[in-house]
């Protein structure tokens, strides 16, 4: 007969020992057991909705909430169904996204890359979001992204205008439906050249970070494309409010257009002050001084007044668009909120639906899958016509307006009058065009957190 | 223990518990009920609490003891992020080098600014002092990104790249993230314990740790022969100076050391969320710490502490409570009452958060000058008066509050 060593105390010492051991690693890890990260259980899925509540750019933010409650409401079958009825994919049947009911959580981003990371984190590891959306700045935009693509859920782009959101810094997770500098340039081209002629001296005056750059080389290219001389540029310091004495070189340089590569703010005072030196009335080199604004918003058009009229810039959607779409989205917000939507709004109120759309095609809300299904996608009737989310770097091709500031506006609202619709194929660019990272840039490859 | 007299033993045992059991702490509700919307224990915030707890501390050291109110304390947090940053993009996702590099950064620049600023005191000091901080997020912001020379990726902010060099990397061994020697800064353990989650998170702890260390070395400065130099300072520069002693040296070395601090809480946010931007430099973020520190109790030991917690928990928390939120909670009400209760607290929450913190803030400061602190302590007397009346005035000498 052996003798046993096994006594109680030893067993229990031993065992105890050995269960921390085991149960060490799993602290570590990724507890879950789900397939991605905040994968939809129970009878809903969250939405995280983060856009600029304060700051420099919370009008615009508010209005991306306003369109982003609409869409839920929609996606819900509550309200008028807007642009569901004229959507080209039917893959939505308004009992929200695969049959759970959609919810949402909102955030600030404040208009910071921090800000925007700590509230994008906290309704993903907190509330449990399965998709980022909105924004209202490309700094903001490439940050969360980058987020997203880490945490493995997917991010829908708001307002970000920079070619480096689907450039240099675009990823698998991330998405943009809003247009961009390059394309900017190509629409405003054609236009300015028959407006002003082909030999005209330009000079940019230019926000001093990543987008004014990114505006001031796209600009610059298509406008020397068609024979402009640039005559100068110059950087302006972010936190500038009163640009005199930068007009007043203008004035010396022998530059008969000046384009204004600034945004919110910074455009409404730079405009007011050209406008109040009198560049408008002036004549140099025997033609008609002109000033462009490359990229417009209705908020920003309002915030100038009357210095915007005759002034020439560019849009990714107007609510005056006459198509199916932007009717059905136009006639539901405008009855839910009194007023028409900006074009920030409405690019939230379509990235919303594009996302559940794509779910519901795929079938699933894993992130992975969800991209497939947005790669490659042509749709219609979400207000810009017919529109391609290419594959290559995730960016939607789809007509661009060029607008100009209304002599005779009627109300607050038709302040901006669309002078041509730029059709998708001209401001169409390879993916590896040099503006936009070159042969480098790469999404990289998608991640569902798992 | 450990050099410490008995009242900071136990002081430090609190934080310790305290900075331990967070994630149960911070998450008293349980997740489907209404009121997770105050949890505060997920990840990033409970990370948050901590860094900003030792960029606090850090102030504390000498905003707290020698009085002298930096207004541009956010830059050496922002160059520490960005030191931090470069070490990923550079070398390795290993955050201890990023951590050190940051923390010699943040005593760079501390040095550098300090030697300058320190050649003035009072609101000179303090304009000295905003004016690097601005100088050095207008840099960070369009200056050092330019196409030639990218030094800070300007508004996007730096973070790491696919193609970045990352010589010491290795993808096949360790985490494509910020780790701890093969430990991911993201890694999570949820427990679930009926209703409630509760989340164990490696960044989380990493950081809590460095906080106890830190916590640990501000306790032995404030009791050290050095702090009370520092202190002689905040009460008569100018008799010290005639007694001989020479006030600068001290000054510049508290300076240096909460600079360090700085870039070490830099350092970790860059370790927990591998991405910087310049705002965190602006001046926003360097009054936010001046708040946090008297919000808390400038010159107490924990106040700090506090004052990072709450104001975190504030911009967290209170921003994320939407109207939809406040309908829901008040549906079981008649419609007229329910639409008045939301449009009386809506401006105080959501986007309105600022003003909620503003008005504690101006409650806080006029009726307890001493910060949170203080308002402990008189709710600690005031149980204790009833025993005994002589415990008042040993407390009192304990901590005088700064300003």
């Amino acid at each position: 007969m052996s003798k046993s060593l096994l006594t109680r105390r030893g067993l229990l010492k031993t065992g105890a020992v050995a269960g921390t051991g085991l149960a060490l690693p799993t602290i570590f890890t990724t507890g879950s057991a789900s397939a991605f990260t905040n994968e939809p259980t129970g009878g809903t899925v969250t939405l995280g909705f983060n856009v600029p509540q304060t700051g420099p750019y919370a009008d615009e933010g508010n209005d991306e909430l306003l369109a982003q409650k609409l869409a839920v409401e929609h996606l819900n079958g509550e309200g008028d169904g807007g642009c569901l009825n004229t959507f080209s994919s039917k893959a939505l049947e308004g009992n929200g996204i695969l049959g759970h009911k959609v919810t949402f959580v909102t955030g600030d981003t404040q208009t910071k890359s921090d800000a925007a990371r700590a509230s994008a984190k906290s309704m993903i590891e907190k509330d449990g979001a399965i998709m980022i959306n909105g924004g209202s700045s490309s700094g903001v935009a490439v940050a969360v992204q980058g987020l997203c693509q880490d945490a493995g859920i997917m991010f829908m782009a708001g307002l970000t205008h920079s070619n480096d959101t689907t450039g240099k810094d675009r990823s698998a997770n991330g998405f943009r439906h809003f247009f961009n500098a390059y394309m900017s340039g190509a629409a405003l081209a054609p236009v300015l050249a028959k407006e002003m002629g082909k030999d005209r001296r330009a000079y940019h005056l230019t926000a001093d970070y990543t987008w004014g750059w990114t505006q001031e080389e796209s600009i610059v290219a298509s406008t020397e494309a068609i024979g402009w001389e640039t005559v100068n540029t110059v950087k302006t310091p972010l936190a500038s409010t009163d640009f005199s004495s930068y007009i007043a070189p203008v004035l010396n340089s022998g530059a008969d257009v000046l384009v204004l590569n600034h945004y919110g703010g910074n455009m409404v005072n730079s405009l007011t002050n050209a406008v109040q030196f009198g560049l408008l009335d002036k004549q140099v080199n025997g033609k008609d001084f002109k000033i462009v604004v490359p990229l417009y918003s209705e908020l920003m058009a309002a915030g100038a007044g009357a210095a915007i009229k005759g002034v020439l810039g560019s849009m990714n959607y107007n609510w005056q668009l006459d198509n199916e779409g932007s009717k059905a989205f136009v006639k539901s917000f405008g009855e839910k909120y009194g007023k028409p939507p900006s074009n920030s709004a409405q690019t939230c109120y379509a990235q919303v639906l594009l996302y559940a759309d794509a779910v519901a095609r795929a079938g699933s809300f894993n992130p992975c899958a969800v991209g497939e299904a947005l790669e490659g996608f042509e749709f219609d009737g979400l207000g810009n016509g017919p529109t391609l989310y290419r594959a290559e770097d995730h960016q939607c091709f789809k007509d661009v307006l060029v607008v100009r500031g209304a002599q005779n506006p009627t109300s607050a609202y038709d302040t901006l009058e669309i002078v041509e619709i730029t059709p998708a194929a001209q401001v169409t660019y390879p993916p590896n065009h040099p503006m936009f990272g070159g042969d480098e840039a790469s999404l990289g490859e998608c991640n569902d957190g798992a | 223990m450990l050099g410490l007299n008995g009242r900071d033993t136990t002081v430090f045992v609190i934080v310790t518990v305290l900075a331990i059991m967070a994630p149960f702490l911070l998450n008293p509700f349980p997740t489907e009920s209404g009121l997770a919307q105050f949890n505060a224990g997920y990840p990033d915030l409970m990370q948050r609490f901590a860094i900003f707890a030792i960029f606090a501390i850090g102030f504390n050291i000498l905003f707290g003891l020698t009085g002298y109110l930096s207004f541009g304390h956010a830059a050496f947090l922002g160059v520490g992020s960005y030191a931090a940053v470069w070490i990923f993009k550079l070398f390795t996702y290993n955050v201890v080098p990023a951590i050190l590099f940051s923390v010699v950064i943040g005593a760079i620049f501390a040095l550098a600014i300090g030697f300058i600023s320190l050649r003035r005191s009072g609101i000179y000091f303090a304009i000295l002092t905003l004016a690097f901080a601005q100088m050095s997020y207008a840099l960070a912001y369009s200056v050092l990104s330019n196409p030639k020379f990218n030094l800070t990726n300007g508004e996007t902010g730096l973070q790491v790249y696919p193609g970045d060099l990352q010589m010491f990397h290795n993808p096949e061994r360790v985490p494509d993230l910020p780790h701890l020697f093969g430990l991911s800064m993201r890694a999570n353990y949820e427990l679930s314990v009926g209703g409630w989650d509760f989340n164990f998170n490696a960044g989380y702890y990493l950081c809590a740790a460095i906080l106890l260390l830190m916590f640990y070395l501000s306790m032995r400065i404030f009791r050290s022969p050095f702090g009370m130099m520092l202190r002689a300072i905040k009460s008569n520069q100018t008799r010290m100076t005639y007694t001989g002693l020479n006030a600068r040296p001290y000054a510049l070395a508290a300076f240096v050391i909460s600079g360090m601090y700085a870039g070490l809480a830099g350092g970790l946010m860059a370790a927990v969320d591998p991405l910087t931007g310049a705002e965190r430099m602006q001046w926003t973020a360097s009054g936010e710490v001046v708040l946090m520190t008297i919000l808390g109790g400038a010159g107490t030991l924990i106040g700090p502490i506090l004052g990072a917690g709450f104001i975190k928990y504030f911009e967290n928390i209170f921003s994320k409570i939407n109207d939809s939120v406040l309908h829901a909670w008040f549906a079981a009400l008649p419609d007229g009452l329910e639409d008045f209760l939301v449009a009386i607290i809506y401006p105080f929450i959501g986007k309105g958060w600022h003003l909620t913190l503003g008005i504690l803030f101006m409650l806080v400061v006029i009726f307890l000058p001493g910060g949170l602190v203080e308002g402990g302590q008189r709710i600690g007397r005031l149980f204790r008066s009833r025993k005994t009346r002589k415990g008042e005035t040993d407390e009192a000498t304990q901590s005088t509050p700064a300003e």
